[in-house]
């Protein structure tokens, strides 16, 4: 790990302001890609930023139907809330889910979606669901925020603050493990909506990605048979020594069907 | 009282579980320093020149070392335990291991320069100044690749990269049997490269005491007395009176500990050069790129079946990876610890082994879990049930029809082994009938109604542990004795401290060896003190590995105990007015034979400390007896294993539905603990086979699984629970009838997988699938129209 300078935000305004002051400096949520990051000296930031006292960023709360979720809560309590359990069961299923039990209890929903790991779960909740990002300075769509490998529309003194999730009529996450990480080799995220269908893949693919062609015939049908035609081709998708490219988009047919069986 | 079958529980677990362990890196020394190991980023380059200007001036740092000052102070290089010769008689190539490279790095992880400073923070900071100009070759990480025409050369003066050409057997009398055979089965396989991953990393310190002389290291060892010797003889060529190794509490070895590594040498000669104490800890992508790997064998085997379906003759020809340099054991395991074991349980007569030892750009390979064993039985039980399907036989029905008979025994096999003791039938038919396996066809057609391919695996195993006779490795090459040493201290009022060379990591040596002290003396186990790993306590004693330390360090403290008790029978004898003959020991008490006249234990201590009444002619004062104990015989514990699985087609994932083991430990000292052993066995075993995989890219030579991100370790939810049993027939050779089960799940836990995955893709036409079988693979051989796509 290299040095730098711990700064505990005392409130989102003095952490956007930090941020825009200094260029290198990182803001910290749970920890659990940045810390292992830092220990590796791969990432060199001047300071750290950490968030974790401001209490506006954490909680979950049942608002217009749906659900908003601090920045800063964990996934462990996503995974247990009582409202995200009642409304919006596939959410809670995916937070219990992520990586392990430690992990669970220090990552946070804000955390993972900035740093958009390909093969992180909650992007494909965010795309799949239609969810809503809450910066400090504007609203995001899911659709528009991750904008490519570890890329997001966040600007560098942008923080995300709650997660607004629609509640869906009914959505399934189906994720294939890759044995070593348990990061999503592939996962998709079904949901049927009011506004359609959205059929959302990570793990897969550079960035968590929707897949039109499978929405299209689930809104005619919504049923595993209706797609189970549709080829995902492999051009563009991760191959490493987990998995191929072409079994990788074996897997997005597979666990799109089962997603959708499991919406029943 | 009898403690020797009792499920005693762990003695050491309080220390561990409550973090009061003391391990390597929890010692700290005054004054103590920092050490800082740049190692290569590439697997084949020339050293143009390393600058390390900047960093000595770097703040904290004390010195910067490279392989020049290691030459310079004539440091040795790293040596070889085990000397292997060639078909033709030539001895093996031995390249030089230095501590740092000298002129070449020849592995990524190689270790090029050291910073040493005040924090370990200041010595990491310091190593990113160094400049080193590589001149990077092309590299070679496959050992098949490495013996074609053309491959990069690992050592210019080992012309094709062949460290040795070996074999065992009579090739003429296999090839005249495999030709008369009515049925010659082939297969070619691999035995995947797996990195050891003990729980803690190595670490080393170095200490060095300027009013002494005397040179300590605190090292996480499995046998700190082979580190002295080898160390002290080879390396720093320091007189080992002066020279002190302790290993603490060590996080598990797996076999990755036994080596005398690099490091162990730079911290000791850098604390005498400095005059500070110099800590080195390995971070964990240090231990993928620098603990010894396992495994790393390519194979191609042939077994002969007669019209009866009898084995007839086997053949077997390996390709095995020694890395780029020789670690200490190396290249012992794909020969004496591989080759006479390809009997097996079976009785082929005739067998012909053959081994090119091969260097590679990877990290050295050595023993790990099994150690040669685990490839034989592979190898052995995937050839076997091939051969079954091949004639549409019921492997396990071809298995009883080629055992050793219980009644052979002792049985001579035509590769070098004499085996003791076994019977294969009850471990087979225990592990079949608690399995199911005769119910098995209507599980599968169950599975198969869900769209699941289902599959049932039998692997039975031999093993030859508690190595070894000195004087038979010793004429197979091996450069050191394999007893081991035991004293029995027994304090005036009657407490005992056993001071052990069996070195615990893991074992449970605090509880079994104070069982067998409790037994063997009638003292309550509160008052036993086993000790064990300091070089500077302990009489000097051989170490832990191979199965070994109950068979043969359990003995050493039978015959110490023997030697306690003989000469406690003449102190009896002389306070109770007794002839010596007459006086019985049982239950902690010397007893005149038919009378009520006793003494007991303590009284007889308390009288050879407090000897005022003590028969000064005949006998020293004291209760203190050490015994050196060298094995008649190695042991051969085997068993049973069967494995039960379901895949689904459509992705390739496996479930492991069942797991039965039943194993031949001989006799059992402490049924909790052997359970223990045989579960980390089968883990391990179960993630060779589905799981575990140590990649290299082979153009570069790049380590591509240095990390948990990419390394797949089995976790609890990747296995079942184990169904085990035992049934024992006793080693005939030591006293307690023990035979040794550290390894045993780790080698018969791969094929018994192997099998049963073959087994439930056998309507698709596989005949093998290679380790790890992860479920990409297993979805190919369900799609064989992607094959081509591999």
């Amino acid at each position: 790990m290299y040095e730098f300078d711990y700064q505990k935000a005392a409130s989102l305004d003095d952490a956007a302001k930090f941020l825009a002051a200094h260029d290198d400096a990182k803001l910290v949520a749970g920890g659990m890609t940045l810390i292992p990051t830092l220990k590796q000296r791969l990432a060199k930031p001047s300071d750290l930023v950490d968030l974790a006292s401001i209490g506006s960023l954490k909680g979950i709360a049942e608002e217009a139907g749906g659900v908003t979720i601090g920045a800063m809560t964990r996934h462990v309590e996503v995974q247990r809330s009582d409202i995200v359990r009642r409304v919006i069961p596939a959410l809670a299923a995916l937070a219990g889910m992520i990586g392990d039990p430690a992990v669970r209890n220090r990552g946070t929903i804000g955390g993972s979606i900035a740093n958009n790991d390909p093969a992180a779960d909650y992007p494909a909740a965010v795309v799949g669901l239609g969810a809503t990002v809450v910066t400090t300075k504007r609203e995001i769509s899911g659709d528009s925020f991750f904008t490519g490998m570890f890329e997001t529309a966040l600007g560098q003194d942008e923080i995300v603050t709650t997660v607004k999730f629609p509640k869906p009529q009914a959505a399934a996450y189906q994720k294939f493990k890759n044995p070593a990480s348990r990061y999503a080799i592939v996962g998709v995220f079904v949901a049927r909506t009011g506004q359609g269908v959205r059929v959302a893949v990570t793990g897969a693919g550079p960035c968590v990605f929707r897949v039109p062609e499978m929405e299209a015939a689930l809104a005619r049908s919504f049923s595993a048979d209706a797609i189970k035609d549709i080829a995902i081709p492999d051009d563009g998708l991760n191959s490493d020594i987990h998995a191929s490219a072409e079994y990788r988009a074996h897997l997005v047919g597979v666990m799109a069907r089962r997603a959708v069986a499991a919406c029943a | 009282m009898t403690e020797i079958g009792t499920p005693v529980r762990r003695r050491e677990d309080y220390r561990f579980l409550t973090g009061q362990g003391t391990y390597t890196d929890d010692i700290n020394r005054p004054r103590q320093l920092y050490a800082y190991i740049l190692r290569s980023p590439h697997a084949n380059a020339a050293l143009r020149g390393v600058d390390f200007a900047a960093a000595a001036k770097a703040p904290g740092v004390v010195a910067v070392y490279t392989g020049k000052d290691i030459e310079a102070d004539g440091v040795g290089g790293l040596p070889c335990g085990w000397l292997v010769h060639s078909k033709d008689g030539s001895p093996m190539y031995e390249p030089p291991h230095p501590v740092l490279a000298q002129g070449r790095v020849r592995h990524v992880g190689d270790p090029v320069a050291v910073v040493i400073a005040d924090s370990l923070a200041q010595a990491r900071d310091a190593a990113e100044l160094i400049q080193v100009d590589y001149a990077v070759e092309p590299a070679i990480a496959n050992a098949a690749g490495a013996l074609r025409a053309g491959a990069p050369q690992v050592w210019p003066e080992v012309p094709g990269n062949i460290c040795y050409d070996w074999h065992l057997g009579d090739p003429a009398a296999v090839e005249q049997a495999l030709a008369k055979a009515a049925r010659v089965v082939k297969l070619d396989l691999t035995n995947n490269r797996l990195v050891p991953n003990a729980m803690e990393p190595r670490a080393a310190i170095g200490d060095f005491d300027r009013a002494t002389g005397e040179h300590t290291l605190y090292t996480t060892s499995q046998n700190p007395h082979v580190i002295r010797l080898l160390m002290g003889a080879f390396v720093l060529h320091l007189p080992e009176a002066k020279l002190r190794v302790v290993a603490p509490d060590v996080g598990g070895g797996f076999g990755s500990k036994i080596y005398h590594y690099a490091e162990e040498a730079i911290v000791t000669w850098a604390a005498a050069k400095l005059k500070r104490p110099v800590k080195w800890t390995a971070e964990r992508v240090e231990s993928f790129m620098s603990d010894a790997h396992g495994r790393d064998h390519a194979t191609h085997v042939e077994l002969g079946l007669d019209v009866d379906n009898k084995f007839v003759a086997l053949k077997v020809s390996t390709i095995a990876n020694m890395g780029a340099y020789l670690s200490t054991f190396a290249t012992c395991i794909p020969t004496y610890l591989y080759a006479t074991l390809l009997a097996g349980t079976y009785t082929t007569p005739v067998i012909y082994a053959e081994t090119k030892a091969v260097f590679t750009h990877t990290v050295p390979v050595d023993a790990y879990r099994g150690a040669g064993r685990p490839e034989a039985t592979f190898l052995l039980e995937r050839i076997v049930d091939l051969a079954a399907d091949e004639l549409g036989l019921d492997p396990a029905e071809l298995r009883r029809k080629n055992f050793i008979p219980t009644d052979a025994f002792p049985y001579q096999t035509p590769v070098a082994l004499q085996y003791d003791s076994g019977d294969y039938f009850s471990t087979l038919e225990l592990a079949t009938k608690a399995a199911d396996y005769a119910g098995f066809e209507a599980r599968r057609a169950d599975a198969a109604r869900s769209g699941k391919l289902r599959g049932i695996g039998i692997a039975t195993y031999i093993e030859a542990c508690g190595i070894a006779p000195s004087a038979v490795v010793g004429s197979l090459g091996a450069r050191a004795g394999l007893f081991e040493a035991a004293t029995v201290r027994v304090h005036p009022t009657g407490s005992v401290t056993v001071l052990t060379g069996s070195h615990s990591h893991g074992q449970g040596h605090e509880t079994t060896f104070a069982q067998l002290v409790a037994d063997g003396l009638g003292v309550p186990i509160e008052q036993i003190d086993i000790v064990h790993g300091d070089s500077a306590k302990i009489p000097y004693g051989m170490g832990t590995y191979g199965s070994r330390s109950l068979a043969v360090g359990g003995t050493a403290i039978i015959k110490a105990m023997d030697k306690i008790v003989a000469k406690g029978k003449k102190i009896a004898a002389h306070l109770l007015e007794a002839a010596e003959a007459d006086i019985e020991f049982k239950d902690g008490q010397f007893s005149v034979a038919g009378t009520d006249r006793s003494k007991t234990l303590g009284e007889i201590a308390l009288t050879a400390y407090v000897p005022h009444n003590f028969p000064h002619d005949e006998l020293e004062p004291g209760l203190d007896e050490t015994a050196f104990y060298d094995p008649k015989n190695f042991t051969f514990p085997s068993g049973a294993y069967v494995a039960e699985v379901e895949i689904d087609p459509d992705t390739g994932t496996l479930e492991i539905v069942k797991f039965t083991a039943s194993d031949d430990f001989g006799r059992i000292v402490n049924p909790m603990i052997v359970a223990g052993q045989v579960h980390g066995g089968l883990a391990q075993g179960i993630g060779q086979a589905l799981l575990e995989n140590c990649v290299y890219d082979h153009s570069t030579g790049q380590l591509l699984t240095a990390s948990y991100n990419d390394y797949a370790m089995p976790r609890a939810d990747d296995l079942p629970s184990f169904a085990l049993s035992t049934h024992a027939t006793l080693c005939t050779h030591n006293p307690l009838g023990v035979k040794g089960c550290g390894e045993a799940g780790a080698i018969g836990a791969p094929a018994a997988i192997s099998n049963a995955i073959v087994d439930a893709l056998k309507d698709y036409g596989v005949r093998h699938i290679e380790m790890p079988a992860t479920p990409e693979k297993l979805w190919r051989a369900v799609h064989p129209q992607n094959m081509a796509a591999e």
